[in-house]
């Protein structure tokens, strides 16, 4: 019976949401440009706001991914919250599953495949989990998937040893370092150029490793905060001691 | 013209919300229901990705060769909501233990508890 009725109400849903966005007019296209009024400034523009971040980000920013100049350095505020509620995450769980870890757990000898394998793949996960972070201005990616790749690399240790933890104090020193080194570089922008989270390093050449300021140095730190946060939550989630 | 090319991209995301909600209505199994809201959070990160798509353009990348990219704004939106996505699913699955832990189950019914 509930089932029927679950059935009845999602596929209604489905219909009338389909039904909504197919007949509905096409996405707003910002190319096509238009008039915008600033709420604030009351100034008429014909620019939509990706056109602005499109045709300023390189000026502002140096950053040539834009998606990057967007949640680094326009949006950073929005992005220091983000990890913030990543940090709360984690703290929540580690506080549910402290005390139903457990000291003795039994070694299951692992698949021979996944103990050999683990060994190969680990540097190489390693390896471009660091790369994605440190060019996240230049290429698709950025801290958050650079770590969490990382972290997969964290779950395949905790996969091979069956009996064992990672080191909870470790990943907790690592990922405070970073997230005060994130907080840090904003305040040093209230000093250098008298915004929170403003650029205040040189922008560099266009397209290279070393430009675009600051975004390099907050997604290194955000990179390091999520790989040792995403590893405290799977050595949570183990429910091991680590001796 | 965008219209016509996104409408399977809307059918998609809407087909995996209303399997998301199916399955968070029906299932009685606590994993199930994480699971289910996964989906949903896909559906959704699907729809506002498509939203950003713009005919001929490409990832808003520069090198100065595309004159037209996609719109960043939904990208760098989904990114945040990812994470977000990823935060509620870890804690959802740390309540879960928590409550398998406690009761030794982990379908609603077992316990008396009924959800609708």
């Amino acid at each position: 019976m509930r089932k029927i009725v679950a059935a009845i109400i999602s596929i209604t849903v489905f219909v009338i949401l389909t039904y909504f966005f197919i007949t509905s007019s096409a996405p707003i296209n910002y190319t096509t440009g238009g008039q915008y009024i600033n709420p604030i400034t009351h100034e008429h523009s014909n620019q939509s706001v990706p056109q602005q971040y499109l045709k300023d980000s390189k000026k502002d920013t140096g950053a040539s991914n834009v998606v990057t100049a967007i949640v680094v350095e326009y949006r950073g505020f929005d992005t220091l919250g983000e990890v913030t509620v990543l940090f709360t995450a984690a703290t929540g769980i580690a506080l549910l599953l402290d005390e139903l870890k457990r000291r003795n757990v039994p070694h299951d000898e692992p698949n021979f495949i996944v103990k050999v394998g683990s060994i190969v793949v680990l540097p190489f996960i390693v390896v471009v989990g660091t790369y994605i972070f440190i060019h996240g201005h230049l290429t698709p990616g950025g801290g958050f998937p650079g770590g969490a790749v990382i972290a997969s690399g964290f779950l395949l240790l905790l996969l091979v040893h069956t009996n064992r933890g990672l080191p909870e104090r470790k990943l907790s020193v690592t990922e405070s370092i970073a997230g005060m080194t994130y907080a840090l570089i904003g305040l040093l922008g209230l000093v250098f150029a008298h915004e929170f989270l403003e650029n205040y390093l040189p922008l560099g050449t266009f397209t290279y490793l070393f430009s675009a300021g600051i975004i390099p140095l907050i997604y290194i730190a955000i990179g390091f905060k999520v790989g040792s946060e995403l590893g405290g939550i799977l050595h949570n989630l183990k429910g091991v001691h680590e001796e | 013209m965008t219209y016509e090319l996104l409408q399977p991209v809307f059918v998609i995301s809407m087909a995996l919300i209303a399997i998301g909600l199916y399955g968070v209505m029906s299932k009685k199994n606590i994993l199930k229901i994480i699971l289910s809201i996964g989906i949903m959070d896909t559906g959704v990160n699907i729809l506002i990705v498509a939203m950003g798509y713009i005919p001929g353009g490409t990832a808003p990348i520069e090198n100065g060769n595309y004159p037209v990219y996609m719109d960043p704004v939904p990208q760098a939106l989904v990114l945040t909501a990812i994470v977000i996505g990823v935060s509620v699913t870890a804690l959802a699955l740390a309540v879960a233990m928590g409550y398998y832990r406690k009761t030794g189950t982990l379908e609603l019914d077992d316990e008396g508890v009924m959800k609708w």
